[in-house]
Formats: C-alpha cells, structure tokens, sequence
C-alpha cells in the first residue's frame, strides 16, 4: 500500500497534538461549569489553553505520550505483516521529530530503547471486515491514567457489590474514589463488564474508540453510562482531584458473556487528554475520511 | 495569584497555604522513579539540590541545533515517590515538589518538618508548561534514560495550586474524606 507510513505518521503526529472536537466540546462545555475563582476553574482554563497551544505548535498535548494502540479492521487481502513494519517505522520517525516520547523501556534491563519499538510496542490488533476500505484508529493512552485502571472480580464484599447491575455500579464509583487526583481527571470510563481478564481489559479499552456522544444501543448500559456519569459528578472529587463539579466527561460500557464462575468489571481510565484519531484508507491507499 | 520566585527561602514557603494558586518563577530540577529510587540509596546528587525545587516530570526534550529544546514538560503522577520522598526533603532540605496526584502523609510530615510545600501542576497540560520553560540549564544522570533524567530548568510564571502545606494540610485528603461520605449518600 503506497505512502502508508507517511498516512500513519500523520496519525501519529494528529492524535498526539489534536483532541478530536467531541472531547473538545465536552471539556470547554465542564471548564465553563466550574466556580469562578476555583481552583478546579483555574485547571481547566490551563486544559482549554493546553489543547489550543499543542494544535497550534504541532507538539505533544502531554509528555507521556503513552501506549500506542493501533485498532485495525481491513479486508481479507490486506497485508498485515507490511502493516505492522509501516506502523513501526513510523512510529519510530514519530519518536525522532518528538512527535512521541521515548517511552518503552525493557522490563528487565530497563534500558529505554529510544524509539518506542520493542516486545509489545506499538501494539496492533486487527480484525477482517468486509469490503475493500481499511479503518485504522489510534489511541494514545498516558501511563499515569493506564496505573489507575481496575478489574473486579464480584462479589466484592469490600464494597458490598453482587452479581448485577447495581454491584457492577458500586465497582465502577468505587474505581473512581480510588483514582482521585491520579489519573489526570476530569476523566472518561471504558468499561467490560464480563469476559476473561484479558478480553475484559482489552474491550474495555475498545469502549473508547466510541465518540463522546454516542448513545449505547443496549438500553441497561446506556442507563448505566449516564448514572455513572451524574453520580460520580456529585462525589466532589473535581479536575485534578482539586474538588470541583466535574469528575467524569463520560463512561462507555461494553459486555461479553462470562463464564459462570466468573464475573469480572474491567475499568479503563482515559485522562483529560483523551487522545484518539483514525482514518479510512481507500484500496489505493489514500486517506478518504478522518473519523474523529 | 501568588508570586513565588527564587531564592526559596522558608519564609516563603512556611507563608504559603493549602489552596493557594501560585505562579513559580526560577530554578527547578526534574527527578522521578529512577532519580528518586537513587537519591533514596545513598547517591550522590550530581547538581546541589539544597534549598532547592524537585519537579516529578518526564519531558520530551529534543536537540536541534546543538539546543536542547523543550517539547512537552508537564507533570507525573506522584503518589509513586511517596516511599522515598520524605527521606528525600530532609536531606536535602527541599523547599518544594512539583506533582500530580498529591502524595501521602509521610511527605506531609517532612514538609511540615522541613519548610516544604507540595505544588500541583495540571497534569496532561505539557504545553502550556513547556512554554514556562525558559531555559535549559544541563541534563544530568542521562543513562536513566531521557525522561527519567535530571534536567535543570528555569522556569517562568509556572502555574501550580499548593495542594500540601508546610502546616500539615492536604487538600487531597480534605477531597477524599469529603468524596467517601458522598459516595454512602450515591450507594
């Protein structure tokens, strides 16, 4: 596929420096709700000034630059070996114009290899559809907001949650206690409820491929969605954990079956800067659409 | 907004109160996991960190032209230094530490002891804070890798809230205690 490297360090370049306008929105629409002269105003007019400058100087909205996760969905024919060598070598030219920051270090050495390559980075998943067109969708995601993530395994006694809907609520506000102040809020959820604890985490993570305003076609979880979303906004807890009106900008919750011994709630935090941008490639190669 | 500019003096910092929404102007050293796991065991700091500011920040700092140049410097989380910071403030007498997330209640107690405050930057806001960045001074410690570095930079106007004081206050735990009673109301 020609110019596929340079379609894809463009990506990379875009999702680092851009939030797509539906954050965009969201954030300016919470920064206007804070009180005047409040500490939680004062950080989100520092956010708002934050996401113009970096458009602006074409630089990254936040030094951690993140886990690179490629989301691909292509046609039978597609080649995904000359994929995955496109995505690296542009992931590491990314690296070099500062567009990402050397960010995979070797787990037992410790040495950073300084280009963001190595076991596991970037990592790409990939799926057949139908049709000739190539979807491909990055997200960037921080590790301070990826340390704050958590899966239950219910019951929890600890917070009283049983094998329902309301102890799949008591987790989720229960997460979000938890990672006040830690996880650069206000923030938004990808959440599993169900699955194995890794399919969990990663359709978790997939919950946040969805658009802010977006409504869950499954009317218990967009029920869900929207009462996490109002009760967590009256715990207080505010951007930066400063206190403040706005703790959450949204919550997306997906379900897989489970099996019957099991019932886990995976919670996926994305911070702030909630960096995700994709295209759509034609059979030529060439960028027909921008999707966020 | 308060002004707060170098020499950090412990009068300045003791006058200083949970809430307060200060603009940082002078010299601040960046330090993180790497830096502050070795401070911890006995190494020998390469630059003179007495009296002096610590910044929990990874940045991207690129050379072109034989510069460096700043691209992105906001803060990281750093509840992951609480096991080593205090420790940390006492030997060296640190006047401030620049974070995200707060810390817990030992390095509350060395700033009480010390005359130090902890200072939150807006965690994700690497451009804005980048621009505050008016010069770089030296890059010390490297082979920790670039963002684990200490990297000496003076800073201008540097937007930060004093969430810990050097009177024992911490708005992080004053937002939990608060957040926890309003979740029995939600449940």
């Amino acid at each position: 596929m020609r110019n596929l490297k340079a379609n894809l360090l463009e990506l990379v370049r875009r999702t680092s420096a851009e939030l797509p306008d539906d954050v965009v929105n969201v954030i300016a629409r919470s920064a206007r709700q804070e009180q005047e002269g409040s500490n939680a105003q004062y950080a989100m007019n520092i956010i708002v000034n934050n996401i113009d400058l970096a458009k602006l100087k074409s630089q990254p909205l936040c030094q951690d630059t993140g886990s690179i996760l490629f989301f691909v969905k292509a046609p039978r024919a597609f080649d995904q070996l000359a994929f995955e060598k496109a995505a690296r070598e542009a992931v590491a030219e990314a690296t070099a114009k500062g567009y990402l920051r050397q960010n995979s270090v070797d787990s037992i050495t410790g040495k950073n290899t300084g280009n963001n390559l190595g076991p596991g980075s970037p990592s790409i998943h990939s799926h057949q559809q139908r049709g000739s067109r190539v979807d491909v969708r990055l997200i960037l995601k921080g590790g301070g907001c990826e340390n704050v993530g958590a899966q239950y395994s219910l019951p929890d006694v600890r917070v009283n949650a049983n094998r329902d809907v309301d102890g799949v609520r008591r987790v989720i506000l229960d997460a979000v206690i938890q990672t006040q102040g830690k996880g650069c809020g206000p923030g938004i959820l990808g959440v599993c409820i169900g699955g194995d604890r890794a399919t969990s985490y990663l359709h978790s993570k997939e919950q946040l491929l969805r658009t802010m305003d977006d409504v869950n076609p499954d009317p218990t979880l967009a029920a869900l969605e929207k009462d996490i979303v109002v009760s967590a906004n009256k715990l207080g807890i505010g951007p930066m954990g400063f206190g403040g009106a706005t703790t959450l900008l949204g919550c997306k919750i997906g379900a897989l079956n489970r099996l019957p011994a099991s019932y886990f709630v995976s919670i996926s935090y994305m911070c702030w800067a909630y960096r995700r941008q994709g295209f759509v490639l034609n059979d030529g190669g060439k960028i027909v659409e921008w999707l966020y | 907004m308060i002004q707060l500019v170098e020499p950090y003096t412990e009068d300045k910092i003791r006058a200083l109160k949970m809430g307060d929404m200060v603009h940082l102007s002078g010299m601040v050293y960046t330090g993180r996991d790497a830096v502050h796991k070795f401070l911890h065991e006995g190494g020998k700091p390469p630059v003179d960190l007495t009296n002096q500011i610590i910044y929990h920040c990874g940045p991207v700092v690129i050379k072109e032209k034989g510069k460096w140049v700043v691209k992105a410097a906001g803060p990281t989380t750093s509840a992951r230094e609480e096991p080593y910071q205090g420790h940390i403030i006492e030997k060296f007498s640190i006047r401030a530490v620049i974070g995200k997330g707060g810390m817990g209640p030992k390095t509350l107690e060395a700033c009480k002891k010390v005359g130090c405050i902890y200072l939150h930057a807006i965690g994700g806001a690497a451009q804005v804070l980048a621009e505050c960045v008016t010069g770089v001074l030296g890059v010390y410690l490297e082979e920790f890798g670039s963002p684990e570095a200490i990297w000496a930079f003076r800073v201008r106007d540097f937007p930060a809230v004093v969430t810990m004081d050097s009177h024992g206050n911490s708005l992080h735990a004053a937002v939990l205690e608060q957040s926890r009673e309003q979740l029995k109301q939600l449940v």
